[in-house]
């Protein structure tokens, strides 16, 4: 059988005769890793373009028509020491690209006119109180107008847009106060200017704007890198395979590639990708990351196996079926959908202060009116000071407030290991008060470990692992790992389904079943050995050994879990693992409470059940059995090693092998969400100050200026504090 | 003061020039990858001349 590797679904024409791939690189920190890369990649004849992208973590890669293939690329990545994958670019993340370019050039546009409006309104300002004449006076607002009507009509559009869409469907939101204000201001201000007045508004109008994209263009920035790292994430997981192309030849593919009715091939130590059913072989699969089940199940032809699932010892056939047929992905879509809606009523803390806000400044803004009319004053003064409440009032500190917040956060989550996948994570993160863990590869390590490693000599372990390096088995990889071991013994012999044999100076060595050792009877003897492990045996010569291999509590847990107690937070395990399994891991961090051998369903009734105690619930999981309840919880959180569906629904995702970013992510979003308060309380402070001098009527631009500016850099200095929190860690 | 004729239209003049810089840079793509950008300008030596050719 030949392998080879068709990366030809991700390759897309770039005229002029070249091809275009998107890689995404792992490890490119630096400007050394870029030079390096791009140097290495160039080096290849044909290529025209490499460039890395050192903010999104990719590789954009061109070439001559017809003269190379996308794999030498990742080979050669390979060569230097980076792992890399085909990246296609998903239409949300494009949109989003999209976006954040218009939300830029408005800004550009914005700032342009601002700085320009007050160029010129400086001089009127200090001219109105020394010498300057009014044509002077008329002819600077004029030319106020000139810049600021285009620039505003072109750099409103993210706000008008959005009000307009927000008053088509009869609600309101941050964005019709906004528009308001603006228009009322500039209409204003032109007809103030016609008549001669003193005073313009061209320049608070304008400066507004460029205060509440610069908000706007953080949050959509932070959320499209956090995506783009993510897909990053996703892609480097490598998820292709083995499709027969013929009979008996192999290609390995992406999963997108892959299509209903296709066969491919599961060889041992591997992880499924599809979800189908075996048409040919026998195999034991491991469908820990589907059900939380750690005892292997037996695969033969007729069984249905997911995507998700490790084939562990023979080789298999698959036909891929439909997904939307009623397989378990299908089923759990379903309870995710159901659970994703509920989520959705979560009103934004954003959401909730602009709600109060806008009918309370337009109200503000009309009783000004009415009452300065009842005290004899001018409709046309009345109305002048209206606008003057509503500028003063302006929403740009509260704009301000949160996005400035959640992009500091971000970045230093970022830094200890977590990434925020949904905007309003932070909040409902930081609101959690009981957190639900997972046990199987979220307590516990993905990967297996050899429990009693410490009661075998070490010699032994060692010939063992060198043994083990021949075989692709999960447990004997685990057994290598362990070992230490670098070298292979070799003519080591595997067979499929017992274990591996060789012969060291005349001596037999055998590392498998202990059936095929010959070491059955030590099993009963073995006391330390625990009720979740798998056992696997060693002979050499005469001598037997068994080892017990499972899967290991992530290093920190024990500390992790001490710190959230201590942060008053309620501990829970629910797992969908057998009891005794469940018990060791509750009983060996101490956890006082936690459930068995449960179905998704069952898990989303328990969290419901405490949604209707009124508690917050913070799940942290990696099953594809997982998803529902990670979208049924108040906020969730995954490992990198999780399942796709997993990790596309958690809110935050977290990297390594330790559990201690789950104590940041706590610290993290409850100091930012200390810090949003703050930063609200701080523009509705300024609020109440100067909403009393710009209703008492003597409230000139110069004020409200200084009044806006001051009051939207306070709001963004202060959210800088979010940067680091107080260094109590596990 | 009819200097002002001449330096309010210069004055603006000088900052379309520069808004029109700047949209013509992020039209060019240069503010895809600002973490990049920092570390290129103080890279040793220039990246191989086929990656240059480009954007």
């Amino acid at each position: 059988m030949q392998v080879t590797r068709d990366f030809s679904h991700y390759v897309r024409a770039a005229g002029q005769g070249l091809q275009h791939i998107d890689l995404a690189v792992e490890g490119v920190h630096c400007a050394g890793c870029m030079a390096k890369i791009e140097r290495g990649l160039a080096a290849i004849p044909d290529v025209t373009l490499a460039r890395v992208n050192l903010t999104d973590r990719r590789v954009a890669l061109e070439w001559k028509q017809g003269t190379l293939d996308p794999a030498r690329f990742i080979d050669r990545l390979e060569e230097l020491g980076y792992k890399a994958y085909p990246y296609e670019t998903e239409s949300a993340e494009a949109t989003e690209v999209a976006e954040s370019r218009f939300l830029l050039r408005c800004l550009g546009v914005a700032a342009f006119a601002t700085m320009n409006v007050m160029m010129l309104s400086v001089p009127v300002w200090s001219g109105n109180v020394s010498d300057m004449l009014p044509e002077q006076r008329d002819f600077f607002h004029w030319l106020s107008a000139l810049i600021a009507l285009p620039a505003a009509a072109y750099a409103g559009q993210p706000f008008f847009r959005s009000a307009w869409r927000a008053l088509s469907a009869k609600t309101t939101n941050m964005d019709v106060p906004i528009s308001i204000g603006v228009i009322l201001a500039l209409g204003m201000s032109i007809v103030e200017t016609v008549h001669h007045a003193e005073h313009a508004y061209f320049d608070a109008a304008i400066m507004l704007l460029t205060f509440l994209l610069v908000g706007r263009f953080l949050d959509q920035n932070m959320r499209r890198r956090t995506r783009a790292v993510a897909g990053n994430l996703a892609a480097l997981k490598a998820e292709t395979a083995a499709k027969f192309i013929g009979t008996d030849e192999i290609s390995q593919v992406p999963v997108a590639a892959i299509r209903p009715g296709d066969i491919v091939l599961l060889r041992p130590g591997e992880r499924c990708a599809v979800d189908g059913t075996v048409i040919e072989g026998r195999s034991e699969i491991d469908q820990s990351l589907i059900t939380g089940e750690t005892l292997y199940v037996t695969a033969e032809q007729g069984t249905p196996v997911y995507a998700g699932s490790m084939n562990i010892s023979g080789t298999l056939r698959v036909r891929v079926s439909a997904a939307s047929e009623a397989t378990l992905l299908a089923e759990i879509a379903r309870l995710l959908d159901n659970a994703l809606q509920a989520r959705s009523r979560y009103m934004r803390l954003a959401d909730r202060a602009s709600r109060l806000y806008a009918p309370v400044v337009h109200a503000a803004a009309l009783l000004t009116i009415i009452g300065w009319v009842f005290a004899g004053a001018s409709w046309h003064d009345a109305i002048v000071t209206g606008v003057a409440v509503l500028i003063i009032t302006c929403p740009c500190a509260l704009g301000l407030a949160i996005p400035t917040v959640q992009t500091v956060a971000s970045g230093a989550m970022f830094k200890s290991g977590v990434l925020l996948n949904s905007g309003d994570a932070i909040e409902r993160m930081a609101e959690a008060d009981h957190v639900i863990f997972d046990k199987t590869g979220t307590l516990t390590l993905p990967d297996l470990e050899v429990a009693n490693a410490a009661d075998i000599p070490a010699d032994i372990f060692e010939l063992a692992g060198r043994l083990a390096l021949s075989s692709h088995h999960p447990v004997a990889a685990a057994v290598a790992r362990a070992s230490g071991a670098k070298s292979p013994i070799i003519g080591a012999v595997e067979e499929a389904g017992q274990g591996v044999r060789a012969t060291l100076d005349g001596v037999e060595l055998r590392l498998g079943r202990p059936s095929f050792c010959g070491a059955e009877t030590l099993i009963g003897a073995g006391d330390t050995l625990e009720a979740e492990a798998s056992v696997v045996a060693f002979r050499k010569g005469s001598e037997k050994f068994i080892l017990s291999v499972r899967q290991g509590l992530r290093p920190d847990a024990r500390g992790v879990i001490a710190a959230l107690k201590a942060r008053n937070v309620g501990i829970e395990i629910l797992s969908g693992d057998r009891e005794p399994a469940v018990r060791a891991a509750a009983d060996a961090l101490g956890i006082a409470e936690w459930r068995a051998g449960l179905t998704p369903a069952d898990k989303i009734a328990r969290i419901e059940e405490l949604k209707r105690r009124g508690q917050k619930v913070l799940m942290v999981g990696d099953g594809m059995n997982d998803a529902p309840s990670l979208a049924a919880a108040h906020v969730s959180m995954s490992p990198i090693s999780a399942a796709h569906l997993s990790q596309s629904t958690a809110d935050l995702i977290f990297l390594g092998k330790p559990l201690a970013p789950v104590v940041a992510a706590v610290d993290f979003s409850r100091k930012a969400l200390h810090l949003m308060r703050e930063n609200l309380w701080l523009a509705i402070g300024y609020n109440v100050l100067s909403v009393p001098i710009a209703i008492s009527g003597v409230v000139t631009p110069l004020i409200a200026a200084a009044a806006m500016s001051g009051s939207s850099i306070l709001v963004m200095l202060n959210s800088l504090r979010a940067r680091s929190v107080s260094q109590e860690r596990v | 003061m009819e200097i002002l004729v001449i330096l309010v239209p210069l004055a603006l003049a000088l900052g379309l020039a520069g808004l029109a810089a700047f949209l013509w840079s992020l039209r060019s793509g240069q503010y895809d990858d600002l973490e990049g950008a920092a570390w290129r300008a103080i890279a040793d030596d220039d990246p191989p001349q086929e990656a240059q050719a480009k954007r």
